[in-house]
């Protein structure tokens, strides 16, 4: 194509808004990073800055000093994400499966079932009361867990629709000649064949588990089962929590006066965030491809 | 071939698949379908010590307290009208950069930037709280201390201020939100025949013409089938967004509050079951009715866009 000086002109525009944009995005996360790594007595004079005053990476020695508190936390999230995460695509899995076959009986009333719980809701109140009362999941590792998160009916049609569409009926037919139960077609050819929406799907789960802090805030007082999130929800408004439940703290003797708050605060959001900026570049053509399926039918 | 199998194994077959179903079929059981029945709760004045089932029946009681409260009409307000500034900002604005992403030449950049406008999706609310709070926090934060009086403006405390949260939650939402949007579009805007591009230049059509005659119209599909999912959840809102981003501060209600962090409130600090369920309820059936109707619409207006 030949380049006419309106194309260059508009290709100029169009970088300067696409740069801006990026910008937009990606500086309150340099913000939240450089607030982190400021000096405490900088940060009370000057406050957050893109740029700080002086540097002190002191937040940390603070938090890796009184690591008891956040790594219980951190372990308690990497739990609920490794656990969730299994068991969500395990039952996922094994009810997409069936479903793709278009013989099935009984399929058409199922997938109604599975679509009508995408557009009526019972509510937050009797979910509570059934997972709190009913199943007594209150301070439980399950209630991290279990309830609303671990089948998602959405991933169960993109499943169901790529197992169906993608898989070439031909060879689950060989499979079935050579002998093969559902159990075999299932584990040698649906799964191998079915890996990009597995991968999908897995990613988002474990987004899911790793960032969630409602479950949380509903069923859980124990501050032993507080994942990282919940425990950076309860910390935004009062850093002394860190303290109060460190026992390294009260054996030192250090006060509450000693903390440096103001930076602490926000060194531990970004130890928060670090696990997904690591795992991003894997992840990203995943969640990528996972938004552009999400257009069709959320 | 398939009738060499005898009817024996065939059947056996199909009773490990429909075994396969159980833990799955079970869970919705519990989680989605056992609430819905739940719903009746709405209908009681509950008494944990009595259980569910032994609570007093009150009628419509609930909802008659909860529609005589000034607060729910605030509440309701707020849950549409954010939704629908939501939707119109982001549909726009969506559009608009994914059509820039399409355009841009520079490959490298195009593809950085998809990357980028990604990332904040990643984020809990809970960690961009803290982000937030990194720009408004009183005492500390950036716009108090270098950005207002940059600009010869004295501080706010913000998070006591009502009057810029509307605008603060748009832009978070927005800041959220738009990478997917984008993404999204981009992926039908590029599935769009080159020719209509280059016959439309050769009629000499201007680049906005293109635009409103050639893309827009192209990815109506796209727009439509997620116009039809906003509307759907119309009474619904980011809980996160509107419980944490402004730090459930009293003083902040009536432009934060919403159907969700209304509901969390009344049953887990005010132990209002009642009100709750009955809140609750309102937005599960309005909602429902909602999802019904667009839906209906659609078929009749263009039955391919149709969600079921």
């Amino acid at each position: 194509m030949v380049k006419t000086k309106s194309e260059v002109a508009y290709q100029c525009v169009i970088t300067i808004f696409i740069l801006l944009l990026m910008f937009a995005i990606i500086a309150p996360f340099v913000l939240l990073i450089m607030s982190s790594i400021s000096s405490e007595s900088s940060l009370i004079r000057n406050g957050y800055r893109f740029i700080p005053k002086a540097f002190s990476l002191d937040a940390y020695k603070y938090i890796l000093r009184n690591a008891d508190t956040i790594l219980r936390a951190y372990g308690m999230t990497l739990l609920t994400t490794v656990l969730g995460t299994s068991l969500s695509l395990c039952i996922t899995i094994l009810l997409a499966y069936p479903l793709s076959h278009r013989d099935l009986k009984g399929r058409k009333v199922i997938m109604f079932l599975i679509i009508l719980t995408m557009l009526f809701h019972g509510g937050i109140v009797p979910s509570y009361i059934l997972w709190a009362k009913y199943m007594k999941i209150k301070n439980t590792i399950w209630a991290l867990i279990l309830p609303n998160l671990l089948l998602n009916p959405f991933f169960i049609i993109l499943m169901k629709n790529y197992f169906e569409n993608s898989i070439p009926t031909s060879i689950m037919e060989a499979a079935e000649i050579d002998g093969a139960g559902p159990i075999g077609i299932l584990w040698h050819v649906t799964l191998p064949m079915g890996k990009p929406i597995i991968a999908t799907i897995t990613m988002f789960t474990i987004l899911t588990y790793w960032n969630d802090w409602v479950n949380a805030l509903y069923f859980v007082n124990n501050t032993k089962l507080w994942t990282l999130q919940y425990l950076l929800e309860n910390i935004l408004d009062n850093v002394q929590f860190l303290v109060k439940n460190s026992k390294v703290m009260t054996q030192m003797g250090q006060s509450v006066a000693n903390i440096p708050s103001v930076s602490v605060r926000m060194a531990i959001a970004v130890l928060g965030v670090i696990p997904i900026l690591i795992l991003f570049p894997f992840f990203q053509k995943y969640i990528v491809a996972g938004i552009s399926l999400g257009a069709l039918k959320e | 071939m398939k009738h060499k199998q005898t009817s024996l194994s065939k059947s056996r077959h199909y009773s490990i698949l429909y075994l396969m179903m159980v833990p799955g079929l079970l869970y919705l059981l519990i989680n989605n379908y056992l609430p819905m029945v739940g719903i009746f709760i709405a209908f009681k004045k509950l008494d944990y010590s009595a259980g569910i089932f032994k609570s007093p029946w009150v009628g419509l009681r609930n909802f008659k307290f909860l529609f005589a409260t000034s607060d729910i009409w605030i509440i309701i307000r707020n849950t549409v009208v954010y939704n629908i500034v939501f939707i119109i900002l982001e549909t726009v604005l969506g559009i608009w950069v994914a059509i820039m992403l399409a355009d841009l030449a520079n490959q490298h950049l195009a593809r950085l930037a998809q990357v980028t406008i990604i990332l904040p999706e990643l984020l809990s609310l809970v960690i961009c709280s803290y982000i937030v709070f990194a720009f408004l926090s009183q005492e500390n934060g950036i716009m108090n201390n270098t950005i207002l009086p940059a600009l010869g403006l004295r501080p706010i405390g913000w998070y006591n201020e009502k009057g810029p949260w509307p605008v603060i939650l748009t832009i978070v939402y927005l800041w959220l939100n738009i990478g997917s949007q984008a993404i999204i579009y981009l992926a039908s805007i590029v599935g769009i025949n080159k020719e209509l591009y280059e016959t439309a230049d050769l009629d000499g059509a201007s680049r906005f013409q293109k635009v409103i005659y050639i893309t827009v119209p192209c990815i109506k599909p796209t727009i439509v089938t997620l116009l039809l999912l906003s509307v759907g959840s119309m009474f619904y809102s980011s809980f996160g967004l509107f419980y944490l981003i402004p730090h459930n501060s009293g003083m902040l209600f009536d432009v934060t509050a919403t159907l969700d962090t209304y509901v969390y409130n009344a049953l887990m600090h005010k132990n209002n079951v009642g009100m709750a369920s009955a809140a609750g309820l309102f937005q599960s059936v309005v909602g429902f009715i909602l999802v019904l109707t667009a839906n209906k619409i659609t078929s009749r207006l263009d039955p391919d866009n149709a969600l079921f």
